[in-house]
């Protein structure tokens, strides 16, 4: 219990943003046209790719002859390029096609 | 003080995010959205290779390394997929991120100072990313192994329920334990992924194909969480606000999926479809009839109005470029020639749009299901090619239908309705579709694109 008070009291501030990101990551896509669900999916799955920044933060303190933590982190931030950067890339792919269209017409 | 300043950045890198999610929920502004996104993204990577740690070793070569393979990895992958392919690709992009939930969670438990009590919200957050991550990747690969075709819809565990629920209670004992422990043993750690690893696994099997999209979804919103929670474990509002806004738009795309299926998430994650029994009318004795190209070009060609239903059959043929030279040239004969859209077809959500889109079909020609309904009454011919499920009168007649209540798209107003089938087999939720034998119903046999190509040849003659 004690450890849950301190828990909280000590991220109080990022609870909030917490609280704040979810309305607000409601509100924006509330009200989607199906025709952008699959782009829609695949842009937000390429911004989750943004616990690349921990793997880097890792990283970054590790001791220099730490392989076991170098390994996994490169690891960490390999895959998770991947998906940041594999996911806009496809995103746009997608995207491009309704823009072409629209030019034509 | 120089740290404020590149929170000051984070925030601006924030903002991006949710300008770029906001424009693309719109289609005029989308494509736009998407790359203020990456922009924000790379703001956020920019600033966290700079970001003064305080006890920093940097190994930058590392960094750099892992981030310059991955990119080349991803961009490769991004160009070579087909854009059938898509739902798989997002799939496996989405289980990677998750597996770097899974890495980053994981270290930072090894990391932890020896001797302070683990009964703390860090640790706890550390276990719960860990959990999150896991399920993220392996239930992710799964999910691409089923779309991919090499993992079969009959592959499942015996007693699915009965397993995930013990193995959840697995977890939840293991994270209870953990904490509880005087001292942080790493070996408790990979036990905890070993059975979250395993959980992920079996909880995408036994849900069947058809309810992919959905699951895909879900695991997406799963990712963002991890990454929410690897935020609150290095106090990072980037991670934390770009992990939420996904795992809350995740949360409602997955919703909204689930109605445009008229059905309960909890239903899709029971596995409802694949379970159902046999195909409804088996053994009885039923006739279909079959239509030749070359009948069926002439009727196209003298008729006023033609709708298409594609379906993920048109998808595999790939066979959308032909089927909008067909209707180029009906098009030229007069004919009134319409995609009619139903938002479950394809492996996807959105998927035939985009398929149709890359074909260059103007965009007013794919009418939305209900609009598409009212103008099937007028239609002369439908042609559904490669659909089975969405044109499946089951849902609407048939309460003993596992598909019984989904809005399907009512082809049999239509005077005539051609389907192009490659056989009889049954669509992805496995029931035989009573359309198929009906009054005004004639099946074109063969692969589509084929199919769509003979029929040009003989509108072309006709």
């Amino acid at each position: 219990m004690d450890a849950l008070i301190t828990f909280i009291s000590e991220n109080l501030l990022m609870i909030y943003i917490l609280v704040f990101a979810i309305f607000l990551g409601t509100e924006v896509i509330s009200k989607v046209p199906t025709v952008l669900h699959t782009p829609l999916m695949s842009g937000a799955n390429a911004i989750s790719g943004v616990v690349i920044i921990g793997a880097i933060i890792l990283i970054r303190q590790a001791d220099p002859t730490n392989y076991f933590i170098l390994i996994l982190g490169f690891l960490g931030i390999a895959l998770a390029s991947i998906n940041v950067v594999g996911g806009y890339a496809v995103t746009d792919r997608m995207l491009d096609m309704f823009k072409n269209k629209k030019k034509k017409k | 003080m120089t740290t404020s300043v590149y929170d000051f950045l984070y925030l601006i890198s924030i903002i991006l995010f949710i300008i770029g999610l906001k424009r693309l929920s719109s289609p005029d502004t989308a494509r736009n959205g998407n790359l203020v996104a990456a922009g924000g993204m790379g703001l956020a990577i920019i600033i966290s290779l700079v970001y003064p740690l305080g006890v920093e070793q940097n190994n930058y070569g590392w960094v750099a390394g892992g981030i310059v393979l991955g990119s080349v990895v991803g961009i490769t992958a991004a160009k070579k997929v087909q854009m059938t392919a898509m739902p798989e690709m997002v799939s496996l992009f989405n289980g990677l991120g998750g597996a770097c939930a899974l890495l980053v969670s994981l270290v930072e438990f090894y990391n932890y100072p020896e001797g302070v009590s683990l009964l703390n919200g860090q640790i706890f957050t550390t276990l719960f990313a860990l959990f999150i991550g896991s399920i993220s990747f392996t239930g992710s690969l799964v999910a691409y192994g089923k779309l991919q075709g090499f993992l079969r819809d009959s592959l499942t565990v015996p007693y699915p329920r009965i397993v995930n629920a013990l193995l959840l209670v697995a977890v939840i004992g293991l994270i209870i334990y953990i904490m509880i422990m005087p001292t942080a043993d790493f070996n408790w750690a990979l036990i905890l992924m070993a059975v979250s690893l395993i959980y992920g696994i079996t909880f995408v099997t036994p849900i069947g194909g058809g309810d992919m999209p959905v699951v895909i979804s879900l695991l997406n919103s799963f990712t963002g969480i991890g990454a929410a929670l690897a935020g609150l474990i290095y106090n990072n509002q980037v991670m934390l606000v770009g992990g939420i806004l996904v795992g809350a738009s995740g949360t409602i795309l997955t919703i909204l999926m689930c109605q445009a299926m008229n059905r309960s998430l909890f239903n899709v994650i029971i596995g409802g479809f694949s379970s159902s029994g046999g195909p409804a009318g088996e053994g009885r004795e039923q006739i279909v009839k079959e239509v030749s190209p070359s009948d069926l070009a002439i009727e196209l060609k003298y008729s006023s109005k033609v709708m298409v239903v594609p379906g993920y059959g048109m998808a595999v043929a790939q066979a959308q470029h032909t089927v909008h030279e067909l209707e180029s040239m009906l098009e030229e004969e007069g004919v009134d020639f319409k995609y009619a859209i139903h938002p479950v077809a394809g492996r996807m959500p959105g998927h035939m749009n985009v398929l149709l889109a890359e074909a260059d079909v103007p965009y007013p020609k794919l009418l939305e299901l209900e609009e598409a309904n009212k103008e099937l009454t007028t239609t002369d011919v439908v042609l559904v090619i490669g659909a089975n499920d969405v044109v499946n009168p089951a849902a609407k007649d048939d309460p003993s239908s596992p598909i019984h209540g989904m809005p399907i798209l009512e082809v049999e107003k239509a005077k005539s309705v051609i389907v192009l089938k490659r056989s009889m087999s049954t669509g992805y939720a496995g029931i035989q579709n009573q359309l198929f034998f009906g009054e005004k119903t004639r099946m074109l046999f063969g692969d589509a694109k084929a199919s769509i190509n003979k029929l040009k040849e003989e509108v072309d003659q006709a």
